[in-house]
C-alpha cells in the first residue's frame, strides 16, 4: 500500500498544527462557534446528538494492520472503546472531546492517518473497490489512480469552497463494488481498443434527497489527462453549481438541470483549454512511482485446492458455512478474499470495538500481508489469505465475535447511525437493522433468501444508501414519532437504479413484519436461480403493494 | 436543523451542548447547567419559553456551551420528560448502547 | 478593512465607486456593469482603474478589456462561496492577466493562502489582522500537490526534480 514520503508526512504535520491553532482559538474564545465551525467541519469534527463526532480518512478504505492497531487505541483512549465503519468507507469515533482532537489528530499522523476533507463543501475521501488488487477481471488496480486523486484534491486551492461536498469513486472491475454511479464522479478504468488502460468517467450521480444515477460523459480519458479532465469538471461545477439553495448545489442538480449534454460541452471545452495551458499533466514518473506501492505482493506457487482446506470444510460445517458466505475467488490459485462481516446477530451494522480492531489488525498481520480493507458495505475484506490458513483465520475471529457467515445476505445489511447518534436524523435506523437481522437469524432461511441487501437511512440524506437497497427503508419524522417508508428495486451495481416507494410508511411496530411480508412475496414469486432484485426487475412493484397493503 | 420544539407547545426547556465536552446540557433554574434534565428549568407557554432561551445567551458568549435551544416536555410522575424521540435519546444516551451516554452514568 | 498586496500591508491608491456616485479624480474601481455603460468614458481617464466583479460576473466578459485594468477586484459575498477562486486561476492562467488581483468581501485568514496560490496577489481583510497574523495564515503549509497561479510548484513535479 502507499507510504508517505517527506511531503505528505510534512503537510499532515502541518494541518495538525493548523488545527490545533483553530481548536486553541476556539477555546480561548477568539473564534465564535459561527466562525470555528466551518472549520471544525473541514477537518471532519461535528457536534452530534450526545457529543461530537470525528470522522477519520480511510482513503480509498485500505489500512495497514498498525493503522488499524493505533485506530483501536484511540478508540481506547479518546473515545469509549468502539468505532464505526461508514459507507464511505471511513471510521467515525463517537465520543471525543474538543480539547482532545488536536493530540487525537497528531496520534493519527504517526501512522500517516488524519481527518482531512472528510466533511466540509470540498473533494471527499476518495472510496474504491474492497477487492483492488486480487480481483480476478480487474483491468489495473484502481488504488492507483484513487492515490493519485487523493493527493490532487488534498487542499486544492480552488475547490475547497465548491457549491455543496463533491465525492469520488473508483472501480476497475465489470462489477461496480464501489457504486460509482451514485457518486458526483464515478471513474470505471477501462481498456481501450489499442490496449490502452484510460478511464470511463460518470458525472451527477448521488442519493440524498434527490436520488440521480450518473451520466456517461466520457468514454476514454489517458491516464496522463486524468487531472486536467477532473479539473475541468471541477471547475464547471464550481463555477456553475447553484449557491443559492444547498439542497440543489450537488453537481447532479447541475448536470440535471443544463442536460447531460451541456454538461459534456462545457466540460469538453474546459478541458481543451486546461489541456492546451499543459501543466496539469500528470508526471509519467509519478504516476509510477505511486504505482509501485500497489505493485502485487509475491505469491507463494499453491495448489489450486488446498486438502487441508477440504478436510477442515467437511469437518467443521458451521466453517463450510462462512467460506461459502464470507468468501471470494482470488485471481492467485490457492488464495482467497475473506470478507469480515460487521453485522453480527442484532449488532450495529458497521461497529468494531477496540478489541476488535486489535484482533483484526493482528488476523492481517498474521494472514494476510498485514492489510486490510473497508467496504461500503460496512465490512471488512482481508484480500490475500491462502485457502490452508482459512481455518485457522475463521476460528480466531469467531472467538471474538467476527465470525458472523452473512455476507451478501438478507441480515448483512446497511445502515447509518441514525437518530441514536445523529443530530440530522428523523428516525433510528439501528434498531430496525437489529430486528431485522434477529427476525432472519436463521442461516438456512438467510440462503434460501440467497443474495439481499436492505439498507436503512435516518434520514433524507441517505447515508444509509436506502435509494440503493434491494429494500430500502428510510426513517422519517412525523410529529415527534419514528415511521419507516420503504423502496424496493435498487441497486448501487452496475445496473445501477434507484428503488420504488412501495406506498405509506409503517410503525417501528410494523416494519419488521412488512420486511418479511416483502420476503415472502419474493419467495413465492420467485422463478429458479433468481435473486431478489431479479424477481423485483421482472414483476414489478404491484404484487408486492398487493400484498403489503392487503395484510396491514 | 430540524424541528425541536413542535409550535403551540405548552412546557418547553433549553438545552446546548457543552463546548469543551461536546457532552448535552440542560439549563436550571438558577442559570446553571446541568447533565441530568430532571435538574432543567420548565417554561410554560410562549413567552416564558422565549426568556428562558435568552437566559442561555450570556453561557454561548462565554463558550461554555454551544447551539442552544428550546424542546418540549411534559410532566411526568416524579419529574420531566422529554416529548419527542429525539430528545429522549439525547436526555439518556443510544438505545442500542445502553452501557453509554447518561442512561449509564446518571444512573 | 485594510488591503495586503504582494504581502505588505500598504494603504489602497484605489477609490471604491458606486455606480450612482460621482466619479472622483484619482485611481478607481467600478462595477463591471458601469464598466460596461460607460466604457469610452472610462477608458479616457488617465488615472488606473479597476473593475469589481460579482460572484457570477465571469472573468470572461472582460477577458478581451483586461489591458484596460490595474485592478481586478473579486468579490466574495460569503467565505463559502469559492467561485472567484476559479475567476483568478482563469485570470492568471487562461487570460495571461499581469495587474493586480484583489480578493473582496468576505475574506478570512484560513483562506488567505488558498487565495494567493489561484493568483490573488491583493487581499481586503479585517481590521485585526496583523502582519504577524498574516505571514503565519500563508505559511501554513509548506507546499501544495497542485501547481499554483503564483507559481508554486506542486509536490508532483518537486519529487522528480
Amino acid at each position: 500500500m502507499y507510504r508517505y514520503d517527506e511531503f505528505d508526512h510534512e503537510l499532515v504535520h502541518e494541518r495538525v498544527a493548523q488545527f490545533r491553532d483553530q481548536v486553541g482559538r476556539r477555546l480561548k474564545g477568539e473564534l465564535t462557534e459561527d466562525e470555528f465551525k466551518p472549520l471544525r467541519l473541514m477537518n471532519g469534527l461535528y457536534l452530534q446528538l450526545h457529543a461530537y463526532m470525528l470522522r477519520v480518512a480511510i482513503p480509498y478504505g485500505t489500512l495497514s494492520s498498525r493503522q488499524l492497531h493505533k485506530l483501536a487505541e484511540i478508540g481506547r483512549v479518546y473515545d469509549k472503546g468502539y468505532g464505526h465503519f461508514t459507507t464511505r468507507q471511513n471510521l467515525q469515533f463517537n465520543w471525543p472531546k474538543l480539547k482532545d482532537v488536536p493530540d487525537l489528530l497528531a496520534d493519527l499522523a504517526t501512522v500517516e492517518m488524519h481527518a482531512i476533507q472528510t466533511s466540509g463543501n470540498c473533494i471527499r475521501n476518495v472510496t474504491s473497490d474492497q477487492y483492488a488488487g486480487v480481483a480476478q477481471d480487474e483491468i489495473e488496480d484502481p488504488r492507483i489512480i484513487s492515490e493519485v486523486i487523493r493527493q490532487w484534491s488534498t487542499f486544492h486551492p480552488e475547490f475547497s469552497y465548491l457549491p455543496r461536498k463533491f465525492k469520488i469513486a473508483v472501480c476497475a472491475t465489470p462489477d461496480d463494488r464501489a457504486a460509482i454511479r451514485v457518486h458526483d464522479i464515478g471513474i470505471q478504468v477501462v481498456r481501450n481498443a489499442s490496449g490502452e488502460v484510460g478511464y470511463e468517467i460518470y458525472v451527477g450521480g448521488g442519493l440524498g434527497r434527490t436520488p440521480m444515477i450518473g451520466k456517461k460523459l466520457n468514454d476514454f480519458v489517458p491516464k496522463a489527462d486524468i487531472l486536467a479532465y477532473l479539473e475541468s469538471v471541477m471547475r464547471v461545477y464550481n463555477m456553475h453549481g447553484r449557491r443559492d439553495n444547498m439542497y440543489k448545489a450537488r453537481i447532479k442538480i447541475l448536470v440535471h438541470e443544463i442536460g447531460a449534454e451541456e454538461m459534456r460541452r462545457q466540460v469538453d471545452a474546459e478541458f481543451a483549454e486546461v489541456k492546451k495551458a499543459g501543466h496539469l499533466e500528470l508526471p509519467m514518473a509519478e504516476l509510477e512511482r505511486i504505482q509501485a506501492y500497489f505493485a502485487a505482493p509475491e505469491y507463494e506457487t499453491l495448489p489450486e485446492v488446498s486438502p487441508e482446506f477440504e478436510a477442515a470444510k467437511k469437518a467443521d460445517k458451521d466453517f463450510a458455512n462462512w467460506v461459502r458466505a464470507n468468501t471470494a475467488p482470488h485471481r492467485v490459485p490457492g488464495y482467497a478474499i475473506v470478507n469480515i462481516s460487521l453485522k453480527p446477530n442484532g449488532g450495529t451494522p458497521g461497529d468494531c470495538s477496540s478489541d476488535q480492531m486489535d484482533v483484526v489488525a493482528d488476523a492481517a498481520e498474521k494472514y494476510s500481508l498485514g492489510e486490510i480493507r473497508v467496504t461500503h458495505e460496512q465490512n471488512l475484506t482481508l484480500a490475500n489469505v491462502k485457502q490452508s490458513d482459512l481455518h485457522a483465520l475463521y476460528q480466531m475471529l469467531e472467538a471474538n465475535g467476527l465470525g458472523t457467515s452473512n455476507i451478501g445476505l438478507i441480515t448483512d445489511q446497511i445502515a447509518c447511525p441514525g437518530l441514536d447518534y445523529c443530530a440530522l436524523a428523523n428516525a433510528r435506523s439501528i434498531p430496525i437493522a437489529q430486528q431485522i437481522s434477529e427476525r432472519f437469524q436463521d442461516l438456512e432461511r438467510q440462503h434460501h433468501i440467497g443474495e439481499l441487501k436492505i439498507n436503512t437511512s435516518g434520514c433524507i440524506n441517505a447515508c444509509g444508501h436506502h435509494h440503493v437497497g434491494h429494500i430500502g427503508i428510510l426513517g422519517v419524522d412525523k410529529k415527534g414519532v419514528e415511521y419507516y417508508q420503504v423502496t424496493l428495486g435498487g441497486a448501487a451495481d452496475q445496473q445501477t437504479a434507484v428503488g420504488d416507494i412501495v406506498g405509506p410508511a409503517f410503525t417501528e411496530g410494523e416494519i419488521v413484519d412488512a420486511i418479511e411480508t416483502i420476503v415472502e412475496t419474493y419467495i413465492d414469486l420467485r422463478k429458479d436461480g433468481e435473486r431478489f432484485i431479479d424477481t423485483y426487475r421482472r414483476v414489478g412493484v404491484d404484487p408486492f403493494k398487493e400484498t403489503l397493503y392487503a395484510t396491514h | 436543523m430540524a424541528q425541536h420544539s413542535r409550535k403551540g407547545a405548552k412546557f418547553q426547556a433549553v438545552t446546548a451542548s457543552l463546548l469543551v465536552e461536546g457532552l448535552v446540557v440542560y439549563l436550571t433554574a438558577n442559570g446553571d447547567w446541568s447533565e441530568s434534565l430532571q435538574d432543567a428549568a420548565v417554561a410554560e407557554g410562549k413567552e416564558e419559553g422565549d426568556a428562558l432561551l435568552a437566559r442561555a445567551d450570556a453561557a454561548v458568549a462565554s463558550n461554555l456551551v454551544v447551539e442552544p435551544y428550546l424542546f418540549e416536555v411534559e410532566p411526568v410522575e416524579g419529574g420531566i420528560n422529554a416529548s419527542s424521540v429525539r430528545e429522549q435519546i439525547r436526555k439518556a444516551g443510544p438505545t442500542v448502547r445502553l452501557d453509554l451516554g447518561k442512561q449509564a452514568e446518571l444512573g | 478593512m485594510q488591503l495586503i498586496k504582494k504581502g505588505e500591508f500598504v494603504s489602497d491608491s484605489f477609490a471604491t465607486v458606486e455606480d450612482d456616485a460621482e466619479l472622483p479624480e484619482g485611481s478607481i474601481i467600478v462595477s463591471l456593469e458601469r464598466w460596461q455603460a460607460e466604457r469610452d468614458s472610462l477608458s479616457e481617464r488617465n488615472t488606473p482603474l479597476g473593475v469589481r466583479l460579482k460572484s457570477g460576473q465571469e472573468p470572461s466578459v472582460i477577458a478581451d478589456d483586461l489591458d484596460k485594468f490595474a485592478v481586478v477586484a473579486l468579490e466574495f459575498p460569503a467565505y463559502r462561496n469559492g467561485r472567484a477562486y476559479s475567476y483568478a486561476r482563469l485570470l492568471r492562467e487562461r487570460y495571461g492577466y499581469k495587474g493586480e488581483i484583489r480578493a473582496v468581501g468576505n475574506v478570512l485568514r484560513d483562506q488567505f493562502q488558498y487565495m494567493i496560490r489561484v493568483g490573488f496577489d491583493a487581499l481586503e481583510v479585517a481590521d485585526n489582522i496583523t502582519p504577524d497574523i498574516y505571514k503565519r495564515a500563508v505559511g501554513t503549509f509548506t507546499h501544495a500537490y497542485q501547481p499554483g497561479a503564483d507559481g508554486s510548484v506542486s509536490v508532483f513535479s518537486l519529487r522528480h526534480r
